[in-house]
């Protein structure tokens, strides 16, 4: 299941922050993403190679570099299945409790 | 050296043919099927103007077809029509790619405007993974899981 292995690659801290990384500058290459973490290189490419295939990162190469690529497609379908659905009775009651406390003003 | 360019990559992988996934990206019918009733107008031969229209036929982006390679590949030429600040950034690039797979299709979306903080760019963002659910959705289960 596509989704098991985006559940198991989001259950690690370092590869959230590579995600988190690539969220704040996409495009990255791996000596980019090494940069200031406590990781080897050899680590890096592993977590790298995981988020790939969970499909939460998008590789492309540019020349001889490869250029890393958050993609938000996979965390979209989580946020459609799991949340979207049960944010919008939440949602609802906001708009009616602003509704009943705007009619209670003069 | 990073992307300088402001590039989002979107990346889905549906199970459907190959045939079936290109329809669905070019016939008008289809399109504003899962794009939220937008409406694509083109002839898709390389050169041809390419329009995508509200609704109510306002005129919300417009470009040209780059490339078309049937079953493979779209390079379109892509430009806001509605938001002066926007449009002021001009021209960016979106690919579309698809690679058929052991039973799906890897679709993959490259949006890619040339300057770095491109707000167009950033503003598609929260469009595309979207169209994308509602696109694998309809094509999976014949429906789309968004309505607005």
């Amino acid at each position: 299941m596509e989704i098991d292995s985006v559940f198991k690659a989001l259950a690690d801290p370092s590869r959230r922050e590579l995600l988190d990384r690539l969220h704040a500058e996409s495009g990255q290459t791996l000596t980019q993403l090494c940069r200031g973490l406590a990781m080897t290189r050899q680590s890096v490419t592993q977590h790298l190679h995981q988020l790939e295939s969970a499909n939460l990162i998008a590789v492309q190469r540019r020349g001889r570099e490869r250029l890393h690529y958050f993609n938000p497609v996979p965390i979209h379908e989580i946020y459609e299945r799991w949340i979207r659905k049960f944010e919008q009775p939440r949602l609802a009651a906001l708009h009616d409790l602003k509704f009943n406390l705007r009619g209670k003003r003069p | 050296m990073s992307d300088p360019a402001s590039t989002f990559v979107y990346v889905t992988y549906i199970k459907t043919s190959a045939e079936r996934l290109w329809s669905a990206l070019t016939e008008p019918d289809f399109i504003s099927r899962y794009w939220f009733g937008m409406r694509v107008d083109t002839d898709w031969t390389v050169g041809s103007p390419w329009k995508l229209s509200f609704t109510d036929g306002r005129l919300g982006d417009s470009g040209v077809v780059v490339e078309f390679e049937p079953k493979k590949r779209i390079v379109l030429r892509w430009r806001n029509e509605w938001k002066p600040e926007l449009r002021a950034e001009g021209d960016a690039q979106c690919v579309f790619e698809l690679e058929p797979l052991e039973g799906a299709v890897k679709l993959s979306i490259t949006h890619t405007m040339e300057r770095p903080g491109s707000k167009f760019i950033e503003a598609v963002s929260g469009g595309w993974p979207r169209i994308l659910s509602n696109l694998k959705s309809l094509l999976e289960t014949g429906d789309i899981v968004l309505k607005g």
